[in-house]
């Protein structure tokens, strides 16, 4: 801040200067010409297709789940680029500073991007990545029109949307924190971070986190209230299950990460000493909060995608699931036990023998109901007719490599080892081997899956699979250096090392995500030519797999009400038992559907947040103080708002319905 | 959401899945004696640790803290029954079992952390906690 400026550039700008923009860096300048040259490219093709108004009402006012669930994963998809190319950034600085070569990244830099790389990896890739899949399927696999509270969704989804901007917008102005993913104190206290970095992940967090608690109650709710009749608790989807499981979690857990960074954030802007050493203030506490929210994320992360697995392995198996009700206990029971762990992340912090014995051990129970699950997999596997489509790939090579992330977890959780691994690349090579072999694995074997249902054609088959291996081989490249590294005492975070007998570990792991690269851009050439070669690869059945849960007797992509009529429920794999009955599709009787209507205030609500977030970074007051006045404004105002509902005729129910069994007649009757 | 009947093979269902209707077992009914009752309640037990602080009546802090935070235990039951309505059937005894997983979240949480800290204090700041025991023993 320049002593000359005035009192109103001040009042008007908060500590928001023209240096706060970094074109001095290259880096960042180009990576900003490049942004901003796809970004306007994309404007201007939407503006070119006058696609501005189908947007606006289609999607971003939609308070569809099926709408909202595939933005969501846009938005993971998105952030995903994001997220990897810091991650490329880190392992091409970590092959080169070696010795007198510093490598072409300054430690300040490297440091907000491994931050970077970690929390928009967890918040901004994963979260959305699992809350849109349940977002999409839950509400079909139990037979529902919709989530209990529709226009909740829609808001969760933009104020998710907004955390990520106030993201993405801390790379072009101002910085970003160079704390790491949790922003440990003291070093993200004021007197330690100074500038806005620490304010931006504060913010961005907080506004994501108030959608996806909202979003975490929302679910809950659908799937105790909203399921069709006859599907009992012991009859719902496996991946019902672990999203009740899941939301369960992320509606006990979120509020803790809420409390630990509003503390923080009083630290930073009123002078409290909740977590600084002066005063009072005790920095263990918020490693100790933040880590009772930390370990259950991951389970909230994981819990969905076992869902997946457990779908996908019984489908393109052809059997029921094996040990239905096994798999149900081990998710609750990984859900009780995840609150009981979570100290297993600060061992070394002196706590003493008996609290290390104590949560030692109960990481290493919560291994086994994983275990049963992984058996429960495999038996289901044994003895069927498996077919190796792109879904059941992706599910062979999570059941291989999370196996063995496991394995270094529970090395990990005997304390007296961790001592000797704590903080080192082990853990890193650790935790990517679990979250990218078990959640994003996962996201790609439920994205190839579900894909045919949402849009109505299957993903390409050839590089599905040129994606799957290049991911496969990649990660294993990439990660086992770094086991090798971590077992020889090589810390994580480091941006420049001495020791050059260590270099050629990291320039394989270089060339490891290289092919995780390649895996991504797999990834988008399969997505590429499915929509170039859709009429190739349509499906009319709506159930392209011989699917087993209710979503699969929809047509494809399924109507807005997805269901004209509610099923009844009577056993497990409810569609299954529907087909072996000889199910017939209705063809009269149909009543008009009660639905909600689009609404744009979500989109409103989310940017006001965003608004609300900057001005709080940069100590506009005005803005903030604005928009958040905004905020309650329209929310209020909201609530007024009565003419929220909308019926489907029930001609146009007939109609539709009519045009699904016209398609499943020539189909039927096709060669 | 669907009119009753409108299920796909003809029978109709229990409604409370897919339809959302109270039925047995729904919202616990709220009445005037309920909440006059607990306003009552509430009043005394608000009443009677500010008079344990203003009157001094007990000399022993320790003993008087332990007493006003055991009222502020029955307080909270007092909200939850009166005012919140739980009981074992409300929601077809789901609000008793999402309350028995807080009150367990809620233990661990709480209970585990003190534990925490305390062991982490007590081992890593071995002055610090010298001088807290001098400060307490006065």
């Amino acid at each position: 801040m320049t002593p000359h400026r005035s009192a109103f550039l001040h009042f008007l700008l908060g500590r928001l200067t023209l240096s706060a923009i970094p074109y001095d860096n290259p880096i960042i300048v180009w990576t900003f010409v490049v942004v901003a040259a796809l970004g306007a490219a994309l404007l201007a093709t939407i503006t070119y297709h006058r696609l501005w108004g189908h947007l606006w009402r289609e999607w971003f006012t939609s308070i569809d789940h099926k709408r909202i669930g595939i933005m969501y994963l846009v938005l993971a998809i998105v952030m995903l680029l994001r997220g990897f190319a810091d991650a490329v950034m880190m392992r091409t600085q970590q092959a080169i500073a070696f010795g007198g070569d510093l490598g072409y990244l300054p430690p300040h830099h490297y440091d907000q991007i491994f931050t970077a790389h970690g929390s928009i990896m967890i918040f901004f890739v994963a979260m959305p990545l699992i809350v849109g899949l349940m977002n999409y399927v839950m509400p079909m696999q139990i037979g529902a029109r919709d989530v209990a509270f529709p226009f909740l969704n829609n808001f969760s989804f933009w104020m998710t949307v907004a955390g990520a901007v106030l993201f993405m917008l801390s790379l072009f102005i101002g910085d970003f924190a160079r704390t790491g993913w949790l922003g440990y104190p003291p070093v993200s206290e004021l007197r330690q971070s100074p500038g806005v970095g620490v304010d931006y992940y504060i913010w961005g967090l907080q506004i994501a986190g108030v959608g996806t608690l909202l979003s975490g109650i929302n679910m809950v709710v659908t799937i105790l209230k909203m399921r069709a009749p006859g599907m009992t608790l012991m009859r719902m989807p496996v991946f019902t299950w672990a999203a009740l499981c899941s939301n369960a979690l992320i509606v006990a857990a979120f509020p803790i990460l809420t409390a630990a960074l509003a503390l923080l954030a009083l630290d930073r802007y009123v002078g409290t000493h909740f977590f600084t050493s002066s005063l009072g203030g005790n920095v263990m506490m918020y490693i100790n909060l933040i880590w009772i929210w930390g370990h259950p994320e991951v389970y909230i992360l994981i819990l969905p995608m076992f869902g997946v697995y457990s779908e996908v392995v019984a489908t393109f198996s052809g059997k029921r699931l094996f040990g239905y009700s096994s798999m149900v206990y081990a998710t609750v029971a990984i859900m009780i036990l995840s609150y009981l762990v979570w100290l297993h992340h600060f061992f070394t912090m002196g706590s003493g023998a008996d609290v290390n014995s104590f949560f030692a051990l109960t990481t290493m129970i919560i291994s086994i109901p994983t275990g049963v699950k992984i058996f429960n997999w495999l038996f289901t596997m044994y003895r069927g007719r498996v077919r190796y489509d792109v879904p059941m790939l992706w599910t062979i090579g999570f059941l291989f490599t999370f196996t063995i992330g496991g394995m270094t977890g529970v090395m990990l959780s005997v304390a007296p080892a961790d001592f000797m691994l704590h903080n080192s690349l082990f853990v890193v090579a650790h935790f990517h081997n679990v979250i990218i072999g078990g959640v994003v694995f996962g996201a790609f074997a439920a994205i190839n899956y579900w894909f045919p249902k949402a849009f109505g054609f299957r993903l390409d088959p050839f590089w599905g699979k040129v994606s799957f291996w290049f991911w496969l081989i990649g990660f294993w490249v990439a990660f086992t250096p770094l086991y090798v590294l971590g077992l020889m005492g090589v810390t994580r975070r480091l941006s420049h090392f001495t020791d050059p007998r260590l270099q050629i570990w990291f320039q394989i792991a270089a060339v490891g995500s290289v092919l995780i690269f390649l895996g991504i851009l797999a990834f988008l050439v399969q997505v590429y030519v499915s929509i170039r070669r859709r009429d190739a690869l349509r499906d009319a059945t709506g159930d392209p797999w011989n699917g087993r849960t209710l979503e699969w007797s929809t047509s494809s992509p399924p109507p807005a009400y997805n269901f004209a009529f509610t099923p009844l429920v009577h056993d497990r794999d409810a569609w299954t038992d529907m087909k072996r009955r000889g199910f017939v599709r209705p063809a009269s009787g149909f009543q008009p559907i009660h639905l909600p209507k689009n609404t744009g205030a979500g989109v409103v609500l989310g940017a006001l947040s965003l608004f609300c977030g900057f001005g709080l970074v940069w100590h506009i007051w005005w803005l903030a103080g604005a928009a958040f006045v905004g905020i309650i404004a329209v929310a209020i105002g909201n609530s007024f708002d009565t003419h929220r509902d909308r019926h489907v005729p029930a001609e146009e129910v007939d109609r539709v319905e009519r045009e699904y069994r016209r398609r499943l007649a020539a189909q039927a009757s096709a060669p | 959401m669907s009119a009753p009947g409108n299920e796909i093979d003809g029978n109709v269902g229990d409604p409370r899945g897919a339809h959302g209707h109270p039925g047995d077992g729904g919202i616990a009914h709220a009445s005037l004696k309920g909440y006059l009752t607990g306003f009552v309640l509430a009043a005394i037990l608000t009443v009677v640790p500010f008079w344990l602080v203003m009157g001094h009546v007990i000399d022993d802090a320790a003993i008087a803290s332990a007493i006003i935070l055991g009222l502020a235990a029955v307080q909270i039951v007092v909200h939850v029954v009166y005012f919140l309505h739980m009981d074992t059937a409300s929601e077809h005894g789901w609000n008793m079992l999402a309350l028995i997983f807080t009150a367990v979240l809620v233990t661990i949480v709480l209970g585990a952390s003190i534990w925490v800290m305390y062991t982490e204090n007590a081992n890593m700041m071995p002055m610090a906690s010298q001088a807290l025991h001098h400060a307490m023993g006065r």
